[in-house]
Parts: C-alpha cells; sequence; structure tokens
C-alpha cells in the first residue's frame, strides 16, 4: 500500500516576533487541509514534529497542545529527534498509515527560536549532542568545524569551496519567497564574513529561525499522486569521540542505501533533493554520504555548479536549504519534504526543477547521529 | 503652550573608550563592531562619579546659563535608568546639592532612555497649565552593561539639563509634544539585577524603529509641519545605524540630524543621549530655527518635541556648550574601564 503525500505547506520562515507557535501551526495545518479538500477533522493522528517546545519555550505535551489548538481529539504526539524530528515525525506518519490504522493524518513540524538569546538557543540546542562534548564546551558550530577539519585534511576541500555552497542555496532562496534570506551572496562575502568557529565562518553556517510546515499523508492512491517510495532511518553516537571517521555521517549512509533499496532505485536516479545543510561542511558531505558524488569530489561538483539550479542532472537545496531559507530545527525535516513534494508536482515556479519525477529528502540530528531519508515519486 | 526652554547645560565625563580597545578582548576585530554599530568611541565614567554627580554638573550650567537663582526653581525631575538608590531619590538630593530650598515638587522618573524627555514634557504642560512658572528637567546616567554584551561597545555616561520657564524668557519655545507607549518588551532590568538584558534584533524593527517613527509622525500631524520645515532633527542614539535609518525613513537628511549626531563622539549615555543630542542643536540654533525631537525609551515609548527658537536664541552661553565639552578628555584601557565601573 503506498503512501501518498495529499498536500504540503510551509509558513513563512525568518524572525516572526509576532506569531506564536499556535498560530503557526494552525496557518499550516488549515491550508494542509484545505490543499488535500478536505476539512481537518478528517485527520485521525498527529505527528508533531519538535525539539526545543520544551527547553526554550517550557511547553512539553505538544501533541495535546496543538490537537487542541486545531479542535481535535484524535492521538497526537511530539516526536523528539534534534534537528532531524520533522523528518522522524514523518517517518512515524508513515509507519502509522503502512500499519494500516490510520487513512489520513497530520504531520507538521514547528519551532519558535528567535523569541530567546542566541546563547539559551545554542545551549538548547547542544541537548542534541553527548554529554562529554556538552560538558567540555563544544556547541555545533564546533563539532561542525572539527567535521570540515577532517574533510579538508583527508580530501584537500578548501573554505573557497565550502562558501560556494552558501553563495548556490542563498541564490535558490532569492527565488523562494518563503526563506529567511533572499539575499545573494558572493564567495569572497562567504570568505570575508566573521568566524564562528574555524573554518566556519557565519555564512558557512544555518541561522536561527522561526517557522512551520505541514503534511497531509494518506493511504488513498491518487492519479498521478506523489508518493512516499521510502522512508528509512539510522542512528549513530550522538559524541564526535566514538566515530571512526569524521568526513562521513554514517546513520545517512545507512539510511540513505536503505531508502534506495526500498524505492527500487540508484542515486543517479534522483532528480531533485533537500539535504541539511546546517553548515556548508554537512551538504559536501551529504552529496558524498548519499552517493550522489564519489568520496571527496563533491566540493569540487559544488564549486562546479554542478547542484544548482540550471543542471539537468541533480538540483540540491532548491528551498535555500537550511542555510537561507531558514532552520527551525523542528521545521526542517518536514519543509524538505514539501519542498520535494512542490517540485514533483511542478508547482516550485521560478525554483522549479524541469522534468523532476524523484526527490530525496536527508534530514540530520545533532551531529549525524540521527538521519532520516525519504525517497518521493511522481 | 506657553512653555519653553529658559537655558541648559550638559555634562560629559572626562574618560572615553574605544572600540577597539574594547574588541580584542572578547576575540571580536573593531572594524567588524564599528562597521556593525556605527560607533568608535564612548564616554565612561570615572570611579566617584554616578548619575547623581552628573546631574549635578549639567544642572548647575543650567542654572547658571539661564541666569536664574536655584531657589526659583518650583519642580525638578530627574530621569535615569541608573539612579544610584532603588528607593531615595535622586531629585532630591540634587535638589539639596543645588539649593534649591524645600518647597518644590521632586521626582524621579524610570522609563529606560526616555524618562528625561519624559520630564521635559511632563514639567512644560505644568508650566502651560499655570501650576508652576519654573521648573528644571533633568536625564542623566551612567549606562550598565555587563562584559562581553554588546551594549558594552555603546553604553556610556552624560547628563543634560534643561530650565523651563514660560514663553517670554525662553531662548526655544516648545510648540508641540506627543508621545507613542505600547509594551514591547525589548530591554529590560529587573529590580536587584546590576545589568539590563535584551532582545537583541527584536531592539530594532518592532521597538526602536516602531515607536520613532510612529512618534514622529504623529508630531508631523500635532505640528502640521513636515521634515523640510526643520533645521536639527535630534532623536535617542543606541548606536549609530539607528538614527540616521530614522531620519531617512521620517524624511530628514544628514545635514539636519549631523549637529546631534553625539553618538560618535561619546556613544548612548541612555536617559542623556536624546538630551545631550538637543542640547548639541541648542548651541548652533538661531532665531526662528525649528528642532525636531523624538527620544526613545525600550519598554517601550517615545516623546517628541517642536521647539521654535525665541529672539533670545544665539546669545553667548554660560557654561561649556557640546563641543568645548570635546576637548578635555582622555582615552583609557579596558582595565581602567573596567576599575572605573567597579566590574572589578
Amino acid at each position: 500500500m503506498p503512501v501518498t503525500i495529499l498536500s504540503g505547506v510551509t509558513s513563512k520562515f525568518g524572525e516572526l516576533w509576532d506569531v506564536s507557535p499556535r498560530n503557526l501551526v494552525k496557518e499550516v495545518a488549515l491550508a494542509a487541509a484545505d490543499e488535500a479538500g478536505f476539512a481537518l477533522d478528517k485527520i485521525e493522528a498527529v505527528f508533531v514534529g519538535n525539539m526545543l517546545s520544551s527547553s526554550l519555550g517550557g511547553q512539553d505535551h505538544l501533541g495535546a497542545f496543538f490537537s487542541e489548538e486545531l479542535g481535535l481529539s484524535v492521538p497526537a504526539v511530539k516526536i523528539e529527534a534534534a534537528c532531524a524530528s520533522g523528518g522522524m515525525a514523518a517517518h512515524l506518519a508513515y509507519l502509522a498509515i503502512k500499519s494500516g490504522q490510520y487513512k489520513n493524518v497530520l504531520v507538521v513540524g514547528v519551532e519558535k527560536m528567535t523569541d530567546h538569546k542566541p546563547e539559551a538557543v545554542a545551549a538548547a540546542l547542544m541537548g542534541a549532542g553527548s554529554e562529554g562534548e556538552r560538558e567540555a564546551g563544544a556547541t555545533f558550530p564546533a563539532l561542525y568545524a572539527l567535521i570540515a577539519r577532517a574533510h579538508m585534511l583527508k580530501y584537500g576541500t578548501t573554505e573557497a569551496a565550502m562558501a560556494e555552497v552558501s553563495v548556490k542555496n542563498h541564490f535558490h532562496a532569492s527565488l523562494n519567497s518563503h526563506a529567511q534570506f533572499t539575499n545573494r551572496i558572493t564567495r569572497q562575502m562567504v570568505m570575508e564574513s566573521p568566524v564562528v568557529a574555524s573554518p566556519l565562518k557565519i555564512l558557512d553556517c544555518s541561522p536561527i529561525t522561526d517557522g512551520a510546515a505541514a503534511l497531509i499523508l494518506s493511504s488513498k492512491p491518487l492519479k498521478k499522486g506523489i508518493i512516499i517510495s521510502a522512508s528509512q532511518a539510522a542512528t549513530d553516537s550522538l559524541g564526535l569521540a566514538q566515530r571512526l571517521d569524521l568526513t562521513t555521517l554514517k546513520a545517512a549512509v545507512s539510511a540513505s542505501n536503505k531508502a534506495y533499496q526500498e524505492a527500487g532505485v540508484k542515486p543517479e536516479d534522483i532528480k531533485v533533493a533537500e539535504v541539511h545543510d546546517c553548515f556548508s561542511i554537512a551538504e559536501i558531505i551529504a552529496m558524498e554520504d548519499l552517493g550522489f558524488f564519489p568520496k571527496g569530489e563533491a566540493a569540487s561538483a559544488i564549486e562546479k555548479g554542478k547542484t544548482q539550479l540550471g543542471n539537468n542532472r541533480l538540483v540540491v537545496n532548491t528551498s535555500g536549504g537550511l542555510k537561507a531559507a531558514g532552520h527551525p530545527v523542528g521545521a526542517t525535516g518536514v519543509k524538505q519534504l514539501v519542498e520535494v513534494y512542490q517540485q514533483l508536482k511542478g508547482i516550485s515556479g521560478k525554483k522549479q526543477v524541469p522534468g523532476a519525477d524523484l526527490g530525496l529528502t536527508h534530514n540530520i540530528g545533532g551531529s549525524g547521529a540521527t538521519a532520516v531519508i525519504h525517497i518521493l515519486k511522481k | 503652550m506657553d512653555a519653553g526652554i529658559l537655558g541648559y547645560g550638559l555634562y560629559l565625563p572626562y574618560y572615553r573608550i574605544k572600540t577597539a580597545e574594547i574588541a580584542p578582548v572578547w576575540g571580536k576585530l573593531a572594524s567588524d563592531i564599528e562597521r556593525s554599530l556605527g560607533i568608535s568611541q564612548k564616554s565612561v565614567a570615572a570611579m566617584d562619579e554616578d548619575a547623581v554627580t552628573m546631574a549635578y554638573q549639567a544642572s548647575l550650567d543650567a542654572l547658571l546659563d539661564a541666569g536664574i537663582n536655584p531657589g526659583k526653581i518650583e519642580a525638578l525631575m530627574v530621569g535615569s535608568e541608573s539612579h544610584p538608590y532603588a528607593v531615595n531619590p535622586t531629585s532630591t538630593i540634587l535638589g539639596e546639592f543645588l539649593g534649591i530650598g524645600h518647597s518644590y515638587l521632586a521626582t524621579d522618573l524610570e522609563f529606560a532612555c526616555k524618562a528625561g524627555t519624559t520630564a521635559l514634557i511632563s514639567l512644560a504642560a505644568m508650566i502651560s497649565s499655570g501650576t508652576f512658572s519654573t521648573a528644571m528637567a533633568v536625564g542623566s546616567d551612567c549606562a550598565q552593561a555587563k562584559p562581553h554584551d554588546i551594549l558594552e561597545y555603546t553604553a556610556a555616561s552624560g547628563a543634560a539639563a534643561f530650565i523651563l520657564g514660560t514663553k517670554h524668557k525662553a531662548i526655544a519655545d516648545i510648540v508641540a509634544i506627543t508621545s507613542y507607549s505600547s509594551d514591547t518588551p525589548d530591554f529590560w532590568r529587573r529590580d536587584g539585577v546590576r545589568f539590563p538584558s535584551h532582545g537583541g534584533r527584536f531592539t530594532g524593527e518592532p521597538a526602536y524603529f516602531s515607536h520613532v517613527e510612529n512618534c514622529g509622525r504623529q508630531l508631523f500631524e500635532k505640528s502640521k509641519l513636515t521634515a523640510r520645515d526643520f533645521r536639527f532633527a535630534v532623536f535617542h542614539m543606541p548606536n549609530g545605524k539607528f538614527p540616521k535609518e530614522a531620519a531617512k525613513r521620517l524624511g530628514f537628511t544628514e545635514e539636519q540630524t549631523a549637529a546631534s549626531l553625539i553618538v560618535k563622539d561619546i556613544g548612548n549615555p541612555y536617559t542623556a543621549s536624546s538630551l545631550i543630542g538637543l542640547a548639541a542643536a541648542l548651541d548652533q540654533a538661531q532665531q526662528n530655527d525649528l528642532i525636531f525631537l523624538v527620544s526613545y525609551g525600550s519598554g517601550a515609548g517615545s516623546d517628541g518635541l517642536v521647539l521654535r527658537m525665541t529672539k533670545n536664541a544665539g546669545k553667548k552661553r554660560n557654561g561649556a556648550n557640546y563641543q568645548e565639552r570635546q576637548y578635555r578628555k582622555k582615552y583609557i584601557s579596558y582595565l581602567d574601564y573596567l576599575k572605573f565601573r567597579g566590574k572589578i
């Protein structure tokens, strides 16, 4: 039984100071129901992807919280898997449909971050890290800086090549009205931006963002519908110290291999992908972990524009990615699915990839401790 | 309204610290900070100075400039967000030191960076109503900033005082006043907490700009004047960029704000910021010049007032003007800064 995506919606991403998580979720859930062509009361279960509602907002029990807001009394639950919370919520919703228990389910990803001080957000995000690294004072930019250094050392990856990831993603975001940053940037701007954790500069890093995204998944088959042909997840050690190789995320490799197998497709079949570029180096590693480029060759491929819009083989992060569209952590995984769903439907406007018929999403939690991969088919 | 400024005085401490001195301590490039805040130095009060001593210095100059006996002051209001005491008014200490006597209304005001302008418009309204004939409004701050907070580059010290009276002796008539307030928690300090907290970028658009622009537009409407009618435009200056941007949005030119842009020399002495800016504009204003002023206090609100210079304007002042206050200064190290502000 295939799982069909009936609708997909994202809110505006950015500093949404006058909007609460309630408003955000209501906005995307109602719009998703509207697009699916039915009222919300057809929803039989709600899966909420969110990371920080407890540590930053003091609000636990998020399933019932949003269920109340939407006027529903169906099973509803918060799924937390750090920055992969959204992808994991979709994965569990997918399994819930597959089980035959529910016909129509709502997946919502939401995060409200900009109401809090950056240092409070950075500390809360480290809840996704290992105890040892947290106590040592590491933050995610520091951990990804270590990963970047390891990749530079092993494969000769340059800071300039990493900068090109951000340049490309800002270019894509300039075509996305829902993106947090719609300004185009240059390699020089990235290279000259303030250093956060060497070699990562501020323009190598994804921002703090408010936003929500929603999907309605269904067991109802649709003519010309978009289906989820694979949904897989894997985990790895929380900390970097326990890993044999820092230049790859084992969980992403494992989950994507299982996903390709489930969907019966190969990496070269994918036309459009949304990957977890929380830092520029993360997109380079994602390209290699997903099998799009041989190990050590993704950086130069990105530098040559091989994953930018206008390319006929593969376009990556048409939304602008986490870097430019924004990274409301619990919403990111759902937003990635919405973006690929819209690409396959052919409704992506100026950022439409022509002929997109097979897409992939790659959502990472922590510094690679959770990976969730989805493959969508037209 | 029947109220105007009879005289004014300002006080700046002797010490300055440069952005280039603070930035390297925290691993920042001074050029990055200067570019993002539009600020390169700020004034620092000495170890033995606080909001009271600076208010006293500015008030003495104001009395001298107005040429009136302290005993004539019937009301004294002091605005500050660094009153040395939580309970025990700055205004009575000041009144005693100045020798105002005891038959006067004294009160302290606190409204982040706009308490001083609130003192000014409140007293102007009381004078215009005939309740008092002479009064003094003071804004004074030893601005607090936590080490390593972005505020550390801007939070400065200074004071300004204004003697208010009825129109006939005024150097500047107060033509119109207005205010704009809302519950916007962009910057705060809880009782007993030493340093203020702030909402980072939230202090911009929904806070400073929203209030300053709305208050400014109200003031245009109320005074039936437009930006081009004014020779000077004065704003609260939390950093070097915000006042320039607010001025631009309200239709003012750089020339109109140049005289009052004191932030480039002394940073942001909180309550005293727009008042010292006003004093710097008054230093240069001639008969019939119009001055536009909009302050901003976090929490949040803006006061606006329009002043028209009278025939008494332009005469030689008693007391040092803003430019003269710049000549006497000394640049200090970050360590001295910490010591002077009692942080070590």
